[in-house]
């Protein structure tokens, strides 16, 4: 499951994504009739949109053993809020359970499924790590820091509170720029501090936020998503 | 409208611009959230089974709103049976009156005040000023902060927004003599004064952090040994809680004592823990004569049939606010209710109005530390969407209705997906350097005023599939 930030914004991290997977010997379809998991809706409070952006996420993956996402956030919404969004629907709550089970965030599928942490990848250069906070909910906290640690060559720099939220979360970021920004501010300068070549996390949303600051800020530190830091060889 | 909230007409939007263009706050808010939340942390790693404690906890609180029609009753007859008066108030001003004729009656003169979360709902003070009581807060924060005529900004820091400069400067006024800035022996004058009131006192008003159905006890939790003094000194000691304090048992008490204090600073138990059951019995040395409960509804049971009946679980220990990032960056007042920060976002709407209070539900990113530090677990974020639904079904925005539905129009088709990614494209295709916009138009001007917006990819992924296969 691609992301439809990553889709239409970061297509690098899908790539990026499918040839890792590919390296470790896994099979990967794309079908075509994916588009959003219904996140945006959902948090907005409009149910019945994402009911039925759910509807077909949930038809689409229908036959898929299991499902794969570059995205904490789209994971998250898929195992933790689509049982909860059709729990009154007899017909449904049973489709939404089994795909909540079938479906894992990237770093969750190597560490957990496929029980790998070295995956073969390579970076020169220092790197740190922020913390997407749908892998809160998921309970995913040290999975991408023990991936990144096998990378080799990489030098890692923890992060000064590099589990509180970018400030990016949805709508928040368009409702209430200034308070935001001063979270995203506050993260750039943290990551400043660690005077490293590229952030790392697992999440689209992040990214285009702490990227769109560290850009703003003319940055030399580049956004690397955890599926292109693990897919360079 | 009940008269929950302060200010009827609150301004979020300025007040918390105005947080954040203030230096001085910005830095104690750091200084204490950090604190603080470290030690939220610290205490529950150093706990074993901490969430298992915590999902246990959760179950005592389910258990209990379930049941809390039993367990009130049942609370009710164990203090009459103690020899104390229960009160039943409806709304806040049902309690007002409660506390101000059990003043009178008892021709009360001087009342001393633990720190109560529940008696600033009620907006208790100016009712009993205004029948002739004065009323003395008896926390050092309470008191800085009833000096200065504000409200509380944090749950468990009332005056977290003043520096030791800024109390100097109000205990300086109130006392009419010029006290030094060090936090020492501002406390010292604080103390000297404090006891002094408490000499005087013949009322005693405290909240209660539980109260316990089972014996009839109420349980004072604080770090000051004021909740001590204020309910021994006085002959009269009333005790106001709201309805979803009561928990069954005795034996339930330590599972939250253990929880309470880890998750509001990371203390093991806070300094005073005082336990009280009934008034003076013949043969004891201390304690107030005559004890009252009051059981403050003000809202809570219209809540208890609704899917928010999970905020009934909050007990008050402000880990939530010390987590939030935003309540971190804005601080208490500019959410305008008594309560602050994630669950103040949840119980100002719900108690207040909905409508009166649009932006609290929208202010926060929906990160989740608010739940992961919450000692019960409590799924704030959801609450915080479900508010947002609430509100759609109240006082519909037409216009972002619209939006919406057309955007899952759009969604729910991938030949209009695909024609939209590519639209997307061409629109912003001039706007974009170096793959960054500086400068986007509509809603998302809102976003380049900050940083800058990713240009959309020149081929999607879906695109590029054709090349992996």
């Amino acid at each position: 499951m691609i992301t439809c930030l990553a889709d239409g914004f970061f297509p690098d991290v899908g790539v990026a994504t499918v040839k890792l997977l590919r390296r470790l010997g896994v099979t990967v379809e794309f079908p075509q009739s994916q588009t959003c998991c219904g996140q945006p809706h959902f948090n907005s409070g409009y149910h019945d949109d994402a009911r039925a952006l759910a509807r077909n996420t949930i038809t689409t993956f229908a036959k898929a053993p299991l499902v794969v996402t570059p995205s904490g956030s789209c994971a998250a919404m898929v195992r933790l809020e689509y049982p909860e969004l059709f729990h009154a629907d007899p017909v449904w709550h049973p489709r939404a359970v089994d795909l909540a089970r079938r479906t894992h965030e990237l770093s969750d599928f190597l560490v957990n499924v496929l029980k790998v942490e070295d995956v073969g990848a390579r970076f020169e250069g220092k790197a740190t790590y922020h913390m997407a906070c749908h892998l809160r909910g998921l309970g995913l906290l040290t999975e991408p820091i023990r991936l990144m640690r096998k990378v080799r060559g990489l030098h890692f720099v923890p992060l000064e509170r590099y589990d509180e939220c970018c400030g990016f979360g949805g709508s928040f970021a368009v409702r209430y720029p200034g308070i935001s920004g001063a979270m995203v501010r506050d993260k750039a300068a943290f990551i400043e501090k660690t005077a490293v070549d590229a952030v790392v996390a697992t999440d689209a949303g992040c990214l285009m936020n702490i990227g769109g600051c560290l850009n703003r800020q003319a940055s030399k530190v580049r956004i690397l998503h955890l599926a292109e830091l693990l897919a360079q060889t | 409208m009940s008269n929950y909230a302060q200010h009827e007409h609150h301004d979020f939007l300025g007040a918390s611009a105005q947080a954040l263009a203030d230096p001085t706050l910005q830095q104690a808010l750091v200084r204490l959230t950090d604190t603080l939340l470290a030690g939220n942390r610290k205490g529950y790693a150093a706990l074993a089974d901490s969430s298992e404690l915590r999902d246990h906890a959760k179950r005592i609180k389910e258990h209990t709103l379930a049941h809390l029609d039993q367990y009130l009753v049942q609370l009710e007859a164990s203090v009459q049976r103690l020899g104390g008066k229960v009160h039943w108030a409806a709304t806040a001003d049902e309690a007002r009156k409660i506390v101000v004729e059990i003043a009178q009656k008892a021709n009360c003169k001087h009342a001393v005040k633990s720190k109560s979360m529940t008696s600033e709902e009620i907006h208790l003070n100016p009712a009993l000023e205004a029948a002739g009581v004065e009323v003395t807060e008896t926390d050092f924060g309470e008191f800085i902060i009833q000096v200065a005529g504000e409200r509380p900004s944090h749950l468990v820091a009332p005056a977290v927004h003043h520096t030791r400069e800024s109390v100097a400067r109000v205990l300086s006024k109130h006392l009419g003599q010029q006290l030094a800035d060090d936090p020492k022996s501002l406390a010292m004058t604080g103390r000297r004064v404090l006891r002094e009131k408490f000499r005087q006192a013949d009322l005693g008003i405290t909240g209660a952090n539980f109260a316990i159905a089972e014996t009839g006890t109420v349980v004072l939790v604080t770090n000051e040994g004021n909740g001590r003094l204020t309910t021994t000194c006085p002959r009269v000691h009333v005790a106001i809680m709201g309805i979803e304090k009561v928990i069954p048992r005795f034996t339930d008490l330590p599972v939250f004592l253990k929880l309470l204090a880890r998750g509001a600073t990371g203390q093991t138990l806070s300094v005073y823990t005082t336990i009280i059951t009934g008034p003076r019995q013949a043969g004891e040395y201390d304690g107030a004569e005559e004890f009252h409960l009051v059981l403050l509804d003000n809202g809570r049971s219209k809540v208890l049939a609704t899917p928010f009946r999970e905020s009934l679980q909050c007990i008050r220990c402000g880990a939530c606010l010390n987590a939030c990032p935003v309540y971190r960056r804005i601080g208490g007042h500019a959410y305008g209710g008594v309560y602050s920060g994630p669950i103040g976002s949840i119980l100002t709407p719900l108690y207040d109005s909905v409508e009166e209070n649009p932006h609290l539900p929208h202010a926060s990113s929906l990160c989740g530390a608010c739940q992961s530090a919450c000692p019960v677990k409590i799924n704030i974020p959801h609450m915080l969407i479900g508010l947002r639904e609430l509100q759609h079904e109240r006082e519909p925005n037409r216009w972002e209705r619209w939006a919406y539905g057309l955007w899952s129009a759009v969604l729910q088709r991938p030949w209009a997906y695909r024609w939209a990614l590519w639209a997307a494209r061409v629109f912003l295709k001039r706007r974009a350097t170096n793959g960054w916009i500086a400068q986007m138009p509509g809603p998302g001007a809102e976003w380049t005023k900050i940083r800058d917006f990713p240009a959309p990819a020149a081929q999607s992924f879906r695109d590029r599939w054709k090349e992996l296969e």
